[in-house]
């Protein structure tokens, strides 16, 4: 077992998938063009993340400088707009270590969200043996011991917040990030599976008398800084995709064939294991609010729908900008898919379409009022159960056609040296 | 977000990567392999490249010489480096060599595996929540998930130092019967009888304002044992008790006994060998004479309809994973489950704080339900046995010869067939090497607990499955092994066995060095 012994499963698979079968010319220069819009699409959707998040961030300082109902809507306005071209650009984190690794600090979720700012104790408990920190409140606490060290808060600055992430080796102490600055803005959901999200009151931010729960001026230095720090951590993303940025190019580092993998493993583990089973099926089947990926917000329906689309323009090699004009695309592996397999590839824009419609009937439900997502995964909720259902079991749907189309392209060939036993694992006894 | 407070690892940053990246990979390897087969991956017979013929193949080898212990050692086995045949997982040698699912997996049940996965790390909070599927924690309990005793779904260590919370290791708590209605209890098939107290097993912790039952205490003392060629292997003989009992004195005879969360991989291929199969071993009067009875545990499975074989466990005293499953969760977790409805988990009526806490249950009385419970079990059920290593180094075959010679396989059963029918058919037909009979065996003073359940006496266990042993170290970081971890390697392991299994453990304390470490690097290889 030459080959096996020393290897880890993800070597092993892109072993297998790019020391296959001879690939002619035309073809490798197809493939190369894959890449390449595949990277031009990263970069313009990390752009137009940073494009919104700067908007968010003056929106912030705004509701800073001038508390009012108004800034506090202004701002939660432009937190769910930068959403978008983020949750669109998720697909990338799978097959993509860089992304990966950095990703931790943007988009981390759940959080223990008392570790921040106060919580209201019926709902949330008021201490977890698993999170000493559970309920630190470090908007209201200055001085904190983490793990038995002082650590000095008084400064509310990005420092601070970039140590306080996952202080204590505690994953759900999450300080940075759309989900903190999320909370921030709206606070904890206390409806449960029942109408409505979180109802800051923009109070919470006033100057003082008016100030409400306490501390708002350290409140509003919290959210600047974390605010701040998301639009630092997508400057270095963006650079990572521009012409000489790492994440480029590690998309070509070891041969087209492996990159084309790389781009069907972040939509296959996109769709299969992460959207439809983790984010969507577990959730449906507790029944568990809790289970709401922007659950502060109410806005889950549509960052899955975002993952979505996102998922399916990867194939396709097409980005509709946030401008809403602008489309980036170029060769893309549904043009490679074609070429082989005209009906594999019609099949599998089918599977992506059909995805697509039970996203939007998702969305639209929750967009109507009609019910929020954390309803729709609520008990006895028949109608809104099977609007989720019908999205899990399109994405399983398309992961399949992933697996035809990386057949057809010769991408999923695993070659076993050796070992005869290894060859053509079969039943002993049948 | 409220009480739920630990967090599940797979959407943050390398836990999402990881556990859903590798779902895919092991989609596009499966696929792959079913590419290059040209019959698909459930064809016929396996067969070999120079005969191409299944067949042939089939009439040339008979099923009973397939499962006969080899009597060749020149080179591997044919097959025995997919100890869990098509199922093995092929991929993964690192940390997560033992959280891979069953290869032979369709798609569709790849997702139920994964969602399983979910649910067996998923962290229970305390009731009332405002989850209410998800809440039902305790109030006694010894882990608040599946996955903080069955680390990496490999095995459970002794704590390191006596005043942790020993949650992979526990002691299970029991009387012996005494009265009639005792007695009656144990004819009917109860494993045994719970201490009237503290109930089957000590929880060392207590969700908020209940006291936890108390802790395990651990003491070790030094047992130095000298092996041919003047080595010297120094034991430790661990005793235990119970300290800071809260609620009042125990039962004067209550009996204690100690248990590691035992590794989950191949348990579906356990699951699946015919009981007719693990019976043909059994010998329980001994009347072949070899000094080896193997004894068939008799478990009470109400699955089964009544008393019948058991297999999983220490003492072999749970039939169905399905079962297992349900009492680990009400026993371990305290939730209540269709098959173990006790919201109060372990709490005995003594403990009424415990019995009047808020529970978690659902509409239909239940704080995991069914299809909670069937997803957990589909996933127990098809943890993939990790491939063999090194299956034709010369130290390797040398170390098998010498085992197999040592009689070690008298109890360590190298091969069983699954049943065809077996409910998940991609576990079915296979041929595996578990290494183990399945079977009840005395072990001796040293390894004794005194503490019977069902068909087992104080001194009985059962075969430990070898498969996997190898990994231990890098899925878990440890070698502790053994019902309660005492051994602190494989040669500890060995030189611990006695009863029934002394012959074979004076044959390995008896070797040269050199074919002590053969034997050892053999085991390793599993």
């Amino acid at each position: 077992m030459r080959f096996l012994t020393s290897a880890n499963a993800a070597r092993l698979v892109f072993a297998g998938l790019f020391a296959l079968a001879p690939i002619g010319q035309a073809r490798a220069a197809d493939a190369a063009g894959v890449l390449t819009t595949y990277s031009d699409i990263a970069l313009a959707k990390y752009e137009d993340a940073l494009t919104t998040a700067q908007t968010l961030q003056a929106r912030v300082q705004a509701l800073i400088d001038k508390p009012s109902a108004a800034a506090l809507t202004a701002a939660r306005n432009a937190w769910k707009a930068a959403r978008v071209p983020y949750q669109q650009s998720e697909v990338y984190r799978f097959g993509n270590k860089i992304v990966d690794d950095w990703e931790g600090q943007v988009n981390s979720w759940p959080l223990d969200e008392g570790m921040i700012d106060y919580v209201d104790p019926k709902t949330y408990g008021e201490s977890n043996e698993d999170n000493p920190l559970y309920t630190a409140n470090v908007i209201a606490n200055p001085k904190l011991k983490i793990a038995g060290e002082d650590f000095d808060a008084t400064d509310l600055n990005a420092v601070t917040l970039r140590k306080l992430h996952e202080a204590d080796e505690v994953e759900a102490n999450v300080a940075t990030g759309y989900h903190a600055i999320e909370f921030l803005l709206w606070g904890q959901d206390l409806n449960g599976t029942g109408k409505g999200a979180g109802n800051r009151p923009w109070t919470d931010y006033a100057k003082g008398a008016a100030c409400t729960h306490g501390n708002c001026d350290r409140r509003g230095a919290y959210l600047a800084a974390v605010t701040g720090l998301l639009v630092e951590y997508l400057e270095e993303m963006v650079g990572n995709w521009q012409a000489d940025g790492a994440a480029r190019k590690a998309m070509t580092a070891d041969g087209t064939d492996r990159g084309l993998a790389m781009i069907f493993i972040g939509m296959g583990s996109m769709s299969y294991g992460e959207l439809a089973g983790q984010r969507m099926k577990l959730g449906l089947m507790l029944h568990d609010p809790e289970e709401e990926h922007d659950c502060f917000s109410d806005n889950t329906h549509n960052s899955h729908y975002y993952d979505a689309m996102g998922i399916r323009d990867a194939y396709l090699g097409s980005y509709k900008r946030i401008d809403g004009k602008t489309v980036v695309k170029g060769p893309a592996l549904a043009d490679l898919v074609k070429a082989k397999a005209p009906a594999v590839d019609t099949e599998l824009r089918k599977l992506l379409s059909a995805t697509m419609d039970k996203m939007t009937i998702l969305k639209k439900t929750a967009d109507s009022g009609e019910m929020a997502y954390d309803q729709m995964i609520g008990e006895a909720n028949p109608k809104g159960n099977a609007i989720v259902q019908a999205a899990i079991d399109a994405l399983l749907a398309q992961t399949k056609g992933f697996e035809k189309a990386i057949e057809t392209l010769g991408l999923g060939a695993v070659q076993f040296e050796g070992s005869e036993s290894l060859d053509e694992p079969q039943k002993v006894f049948k | 977000m409220s009480i739920g407070p630990s967090p599940r690892p797979f959407f943050r940053k390398g836990g999402g990567l990881f556990s859903c990246c590798i779902c895919f990979l092991v989609a596009l390897l499966a696929l792959g392999l079913a590419m290059v087969s040209p019959n698909g991956p459930q064809a016929a017979e396996r067969k070999s490249k120079e005969s191409g013929n299944a067949a042939q193949d089939r009439s040339a080898i008979s099923r009973s010489e397939i499962l006969a212990p080899t009597t060749d050692f020149s080179k591997p086995e044919r097959w025995e480096e997919l100890p869990g045949g098509t199922a093995t997982n092929r991929t993964r040698f690192d940390a997560d060599a033992f959280s891979q699912p069953s290869v032979s997996l369709s798609f569709e049940d790849r997702a139920k595996f994964f969602i399983g996965d979910g649910f067996f790390r998923r962290t229970w909070v305390t009731a009332p929540s405002s989850t209410q599927s998800a809440d039902g924690l305790g109030p006694l309990y010894n882990a608040r998930a599946c996955q903080d005793c069955h680390l990496k779904d490999g095995r459970g260590h002794p704590p390191a130092r006596n005043d942790d919370n020993a949650v992979s290791m526990f002691l299970r708590l029991s009387v012996p019967p005494i009265t009639a209605e005792e007695k009656q209890l144990i004819a009917e098939g109860a494993r045994v009888i719970p201490e009237p107290t503290y109930g089957g097993q000590l929880q060392d912790i207590a969700i908020p304002g209940l006291l936890r039952e108390g802790r395990m205490v651990i003491t070790y003392t030094d047992l130095p044992v000298t092996l041919a060629g003047g080595e010297v292997v120094t034991l430790r003989k661990p005793t235990y008790s119970a300290a800071d009992l809260n609620y009042g004195p125990m039962r004067a005879d209550a009996l204690l006994s100690p248990r590691v969360a035992p590794p989950m991989i191949g348990l579906g291929l356990l699951e699946a060998i015919a009981d007719e199969d693990i019976l043909a071993h059994a010998d329980p009067d001994d009347k072949d004479g070899d000094g080896i009875s193997g004894r068939p545990s008799r478990a009470f499975s109400k699955m089964a309809g009544g008393i019948t074989l058991g297999r999983f466990g220490w003492k072999a005293g749970q039939a169905r994973i399905a079962e297992q499953s349900a009492d680990a969760a009400a026993g371990d977790i305290g939730l209540s489950n269709p098959r173990a409805p006790f919201a109060w988990g372990d709490c005995t009526p003594a403990q009424t704080a415990c019995r009047n806490a808020p529970n978690g249950n659902n509409e239909d009385g239940f704080e995991a339900p069914a299809e909670v419970m069937d997803l957990i079990t589909f996933y127990s059920q098809n943890l993939a046995v990790p491939m063999r290593k090194n299956v034709g180094d010369a130290q390797v075959l040398r170390g098998k010869k010498l085992m197999y010679e040592a009689g070690c396989i008298s109890c360590h059963t190298p091969k069983f067939a699954t049943r065809k029918d077996y409910e998940v058919s991609a576990l079915g037909g296979e041929l595996i090497f578990p290494y183990s009979d399945l079977l009840l065996h005395d072990m001796g003073e040293g390894l004794a607990d005194g503490r019977p359940e069902a068909e087992a006496s104080g001194a009985e266990w059962r075969t430990a499955p070898l498969w996997g042993l190898g990994y231990t170290k890098v899925v878990n970081g440890h070698t502790f092994l053994l019902h309660d971890g005492r051994a602190r390697d494989v040669v500890e392991a060995i030189l611990w066995h006695g009863g029934e299994a002394q012959k074979a453990r004076d044959a390995f304390a008896g070797l040269p060095k050199t074919d002590r470490d053969a034997i050892v690097a053999f085991l390793n290889s599993l």
